[in-house]
């Protein structure tokens, strides 16, 4: 799972506007500075990466606070799409 | 400067194939979503749609016209012989010189394309139909409208995405208001209604699993639609002498872009357009009664339409009545404009607004008067019809109930 949450943080990385250094777990996602596009190619580029399918609508609240709740999340699809295979 | 009166309507829409039956549906609060039948629709996720049904092109067209006419452009067509028929004039003579087609489209001709990729990419096809360019590009209805009815004055589209019906009814507005023009046939047609651009609707994350209910809590998006809709503008001069039934008058147009963000609304944007449509009408912003909003369902847009509805009227803004048919028809893009003008047009000159559907109870940002799921009796001095596209384009137009 490594892996993932490197990928995961490569692609956050490549979508912050305001750099203060390396990306943390703890990082809210808010202070980042994405834009609402910037979130939707984000949700794009990590369902391509990882093959699959994040449930999100831009209607409701993004659930994910923080750069660890959203490897989390991801982590889960990717475990949950590996059982099923 | 002449006064521009509106002399014909015609309407295709998912809940009426003409312009009575769509006023008719509108104003029971009749739905027009459904599950999609007229698309592929197995791979996606999608599960309520606007289409345009019972619509027939055989009825309407013979085989050989079919081979030059996308969905699009029938659906147009179809809503212009309404249009014109009801204003009872002939473009033949030297008013076909002397009048103008400015039709709008967000994506032209969809189907056709959609369905030559899909045989060009998807099977290989060695050869494609040789009418899929002048079938697909955006100004197809309106050429086939200019030609269709021998139209040979100024005829464009307008393809400003949600708001490509709304310029196009504007620019015609000013083009006769000027004298360039006697008359003018205007509105806008779309038919997005195919897998790729559904597809690619999905990817933005904004169409809602369940149903379109602007400015209510627990709105999730919008439905995506389709349709045409005609409007017949003439000045007021010509109308009068020939005696012309005069349905309203189109009395403002104000136009703006956000220069910001290529999807999100901008409030201010939205207020600088509402504001010049009302100092081009010259009116006073207390003469609105009647606001037939954007209202796409998208928590962004309705939050940004109502604080911008608030900063343009100030303390009128709790007296308006505002609603948005999209609830009823779906968002149907480049004929958006035009479906909702007739909607304002009609309510103006029936003394009924036409309901916000699937209203559940407001939005904490969203607390102005929506008209909530029933139509209401009320006369009406003018209205403003809102279009406020991706891109950052506002386009705004106002009518007024027609006194002679």
């Amino acid at each position: 799972m490594i892996d993932v949450a490197n990928g995961v943080i490569e692609l956050v990385s490549g979508k912050v506007r305001n750099k203060r250094g390396p990306l943390q777990m703890s990082d809210a996602l808010e202070g980042l500075g994405l834009e609402s596009l910037d979130v939707l190619e984000l949700i794009f580029a990590l369902e391509e990466r990882f093959n699959i399918e994040i449930p999100f609508n831009a209607n409701t609240q993004f659930d994910f606070k923080t750069v660890g709740e959203l490897v989390h999340a991801v982590e889960g699809l990717v475990a949950k799409k590996t059982a099923s295979a | 400067m002449n006064r521009v009166v509106i002399t014909g309507l015609g309407t295709i829409s998912p809940i009426g194939l003409s312009t009575e039956s769509y006023w008719n549906a509108l104003t029971a609060g009749q739905s027009g979503f459904g599950p999609p039948t007229i698309f592929a629709a197995e791979r996606l996720n999608t599960k309520v749609v606007a289409e345009v049904k019972g619509f027939v092109p055989e009825h309407h067209f013979d085989a050989r016209q079919l081979g030059l006419l996308d969905r699009v452009s029938q659906f147009a067509v179809v809503a212009a012989r309404e249009a014109v028929g009801q204003a009872g004039l002939s473009f033949r003579e030297e008013l076909g010189e002397r009048t103008a087609a400015i039709v709008g489209s967000g994506i032209g001709g969809q189907t056709t394309q959609d369905d030559a990729f899909k045989r060009i990419y998807g099977e290989n096809a060695v050869r494609v139909h040789p009418l899929i360019i002048p079938r697909t590009m955006p100004n197809a209805p309106a050429s086939q409208i200019s030609m269709h009815f021998g139209i040979k004055g100024p005829t464009y589209a307008v393809s400003t995405a949600c708001a490509s019906a709304t310029h196009s009814i504007g620019q015609a507005f000013h083009l006769v208001r000027a004298g360039a023009v006697t008359s003018a046939v205007t509105g806008g047609a779309e038919a997005q209604l195919t897998h790729g651009t559904v597809k690619a609707w999905e990817a933005m994350r904004i169409l809602a699993p369940d149903t379109c209910r602007p400015f209510s809590r627990e709105r999730k998006g919008m439905v995506l639609g389709e349709g045409a809709a005609i409007l017949v503008l003439e000045s007021l001069d010509h109308a009068a002498a020939r005696g012309a039934d005069i349905l309203g008058e189109v009395v403002g147009f104000g136009m703006s872009a956000d220069a910001g963000d290529l999807t999100a609304p901008d409030p201010s944007g939205m207020v600088r357009a509402m504001t010049a449509a009302l100092a081009d009408a010259a009116l006073p912003y207390d003469a609105v009664d009647y606001v037939n909003a954007h209202g796409t369902g998208t928590t962004a847009n309705d939050i940004a339409e109502t604080s911008a509805l608030y900063k343009t009227f100030g303390t009128h803004a709790a007296r308006l009545a505002i609603s948005s048919t999209k609830s009823m028809v779906g968002h149907a893009l480049g004929a958006a404009g035009a479906l909702e003008a007739i909607a304002a047009v009609m309510a103006v000159r029936e003394a009924t607004i036409p309901p916000t559907m699937n209203y559940l109870g407001p939005d904490p940002a969203c607390d102005l008067d929506y008209v909530p799921n029933e139509a209401r009796r009320r006369p009406l001095h003018a209205a403003l019809s809102n279009s406020f596209a991706f891109g950052g384009l506002n386009a705004v137009l106002m009518f007024r109930r027609f006194d002679a």
